[in-house]
């Protein structure tokens, strides 16, 4: 089939659409002035700005370590679910463990919200984002786990039974080395939602305690200065690199097992 | 003391009955077949003995205790199952020292058995490499040295040459006998090919939807089938039916309905009026028109339909005066030349008084 010329254009204008904003916030994030208007010449200037924002530095560090925290534990939970789904076929557990995936994190948020103050009376803080983040984050690690699983012989797992292998034994010499590519994605992807969720971090983040996308989302609501873009363009690399790493982290493992 | 035996262990899945009181004693050092139809239920069985399914009634005594309450990694089985179940993210020599490392041997033990299990199924130089990296014949032979490197009582094999070639087959048959008799381990094979089943086997059991129908030495079997479904089973047969009319410790005498009287061998329990088949191989059917077919105590007339040169035998298939077909097997050997015979040639059938068996109802 001849490709014709609309399609091409199409297809340009999406990629433009994508990548053009991506790309101004970038370029802008080196503009010497303090508006985003017109281009006056390079600088480093907003990067050493960022680094001395105490706020900003504070707010990134919240992130960062809740999403370490958050994966980690989605990682280990959601391989479990992923392991017991696979196993038991079970039809409820998958569907309770991935409806959050489906649902609007709008309604996530709220739901969340209430059900920490009304139900657990907790303090909003780190911790309820943590908790927040992990709820769902489970489902997609959930989903990565069982499809691996999926695509492996099962008299593998009976073959290590049969050659002596107790049930752990199985686990920690068969079973886990398999499915590693599909944690580690899994895992990776779970980080990546953690540190640039906004919605579901708004409603369970209280007052005290801010993260990167909410302190953003405050700074501009006074004005987009071109710290905005640097942070930004900062935020984009760090996503740019977990997202390369997830694409390719299990290539290279299976290439070395 | 059998090694293994097995004693009315009966299966059910539902209302299914998969494995229907079956008794089978197994001894040291023997490889024993299972033998059967897809579905009757061979793999059930072996599984049961592995340990991955549990009998629903009877029990499974390896040297005499019962195995009922042991997992399967403490048995001494061992399985090589039909898609080979090799780790892949294991090479070669990993996957062989897998069940070493798993009771624990030293370092130096597992260095040496490893080197032996290798050289066994000469795959030494294939050590590194990755499962992937291997051919079906090969993987089969990890398989068997990953199975046989602990020295099991007995080792399990569900069909595993069922994924190779003709050729590789034949290859990995001949392999297999060997293997076998060098390590003295108790072989338990599962197969639906009965060629396979009788160029590699001690003993064969013979089974039918969940049921043994025969265990015998495959000679026997082949030789003195006890049912009409094992002698369709095993090799071609040509099976006619018939009425005894007199029984004497020497022969019997039957009549094959719109044929004629014939001479069979004798069997124990039959009885003048009692129905049954007589079954002969074509091998036992001899074809020509005079002279040497005409001395035997057996002959009958017929017209030649098909036949099939093969290039080491011919068969000819024959219909009888009664409107049965009968197969005989030429070899195109014979000292002097066969006799040819084209499609509707006139000729005799007949085999010797001694020939074929003679099946109750
Ligand atoms: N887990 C199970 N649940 C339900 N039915 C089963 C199960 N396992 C086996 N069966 C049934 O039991 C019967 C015997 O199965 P089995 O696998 O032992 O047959 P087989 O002799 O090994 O056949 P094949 O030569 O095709 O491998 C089959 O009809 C099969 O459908
Ligand atoms: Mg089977």
């Amino acid at each position: 089939m001849r490709r014709g010329p609309w399609l091409w254009a199409a297809a340009l204008a999406v990629y433009a659409f994508l990548y053009v904003p991506l790309a101004i916030v970038v370029v802008y994030s080196f503009n010497d002035s303090r508006l985003n208007a017109e281009w006056v010449g390079f600088t480093w200037h907003w990067y050493d700005v960022l680094l001395h924002d105490e706020d900003m530095l504070a707010a990134a560090g919240n992130s960062l370590f809740i999403a370490l925290v958050s994966s980690l534990s989605a990682t280990a939970l959601g391989t479990m679910a992923g392991m017991a789904m696979h196993r038991y076929g079970m039809r409820v557990l998958a569907f309770m463990v991935l409806t959050p995936v489906a649902m609007p994190e709008i309604l996530l948020g709220v739901s969340l919200l209430l059900f920490f103050i009304q139900v657990l009376n907790l303090t909003l803080g780190m911790i309820s984002i943590m908790i927040a983040h992990i709820t769902f984050s489970i489902g997609f690690v959930a989903v990565i786990v069982r499809a691996r699983l999926a695509g492996i012989d099962e008299s593998i797992f009976e073959a290590a039974r049969d050659l002596g292998a107790s049930p752990w034994e199985t686990f920690r010499y068969i079973t886990f080395p398999l499915i590693l590519p599909g944690v580690i994605a899994g895992g990776l992807m779970a980080f990546t939602l953690s540190i640039d969720d906004f919605v579901i971090t708004f409603f369970t983040a209280g007052v005290g305690v801010a993260t990167l996308p909410l302190r953003i989302y405050s700074m501009i609501k006074i004005a987009v200065t071109p710290e905005v873009n640097a942070v930004s363009t900062l935020l984009l690399l760090t996503l740019t690199m977990i997202v390369l790493a997830s694409r390719f982290a299990p290539d290279v493992l299976r290439g070395k097992t | 003391m059998p090694l293994l035996e097995i004693r009315n262990v009966t299966r059910r899945f539902g209302d299914f009955v998969a494995v229907d009181n079956i008794s089978l004693s197994i001894e040291s050092g023997e490889f024993f077949t299972l033998l059967g139809p897809s579905g009757c239920g061979k793999t059930t069985i072996l599984r049961m003995i592995a340990g991955f399914d549990l009998p629903d009634a009877g029990q499974i005594l390896l040297d005499g205790q019962d195995l009922a309450g042991t997992p399967p990694e403490k048995r001494p089985v061992r399985t090589v199952f039909q898609s080979y179940a090799l780790f892949p993210h294991m090479t070669v020599a990993q996957n062989v020292a897998f069940p070493l490392k798993m009771a624990r041997c030293s370092a130096d033990e597992t260095r040496q058995r490893l080197g032996e299990a290798l050289e066994q199924v000469h795959l030494t130089d294939k050590a590194p490499a990755y499962p992937h990296e291997l051919s079906g014949g090969q993987k089969q032979r990890v398989a068997l040295a990953r199975g046989l490197v602990n020295r099991p009582s007995i080792l399990l094999l569900d069909e595993p040459l069922g994924a190779l070639d003709a050729k590789l087959r034949e290859e990995m048959q001949i392999e297999l006998i060997n293997l076998q008799r060098d390590v003295g381990v108790t072989f338990i094979f599962v197969t639906h090919a009965q060629v396979e089943a009788l160029a590699l086997s001690h003993r064969i059991a013979v089974m039918r939807e969940g049921r043994v129908e025969q265990v015998d030495e495959p000679a026997r079997l082949y030789a003195f089938p006890k049912s009409r479904f094992v002698a369709d089973f095993i090799g071609h047969i040509n099976l006619l039916d018939a009425q005894v009319l007199e029984a004497t410790h020497g022969h019997l005498r039957l009549t094959i309905a719109g044929l004629g009287e014939m001479i069979a061998p004798p069997l124990a329990g039959a009885a003048p009026g009692g129905k049954g088949t007589f079954a002969i191989r074509p091998e036992q059917v001899r074809i020509g028109i005079h002279g040497e077919v005409t001395e035997l105590k057996n002959h009958f007339p017929g017209e030649v339909t098909h036949f099939l040169y093969r290039g080491d035998v011919t068969v000819y298939k024959v219909r009888l005066a009664n409107g049965m077909m009968i197969e005989a097997l030429l070899p195109n050997s014979a000292p002097g030349g066969a006799e040819l015979f084209k499609v509707g040639d006139p000729v005799r059938v007949g085999w010797r008084h001694d020939a074929g068996v003679f099946l109750h109802e």
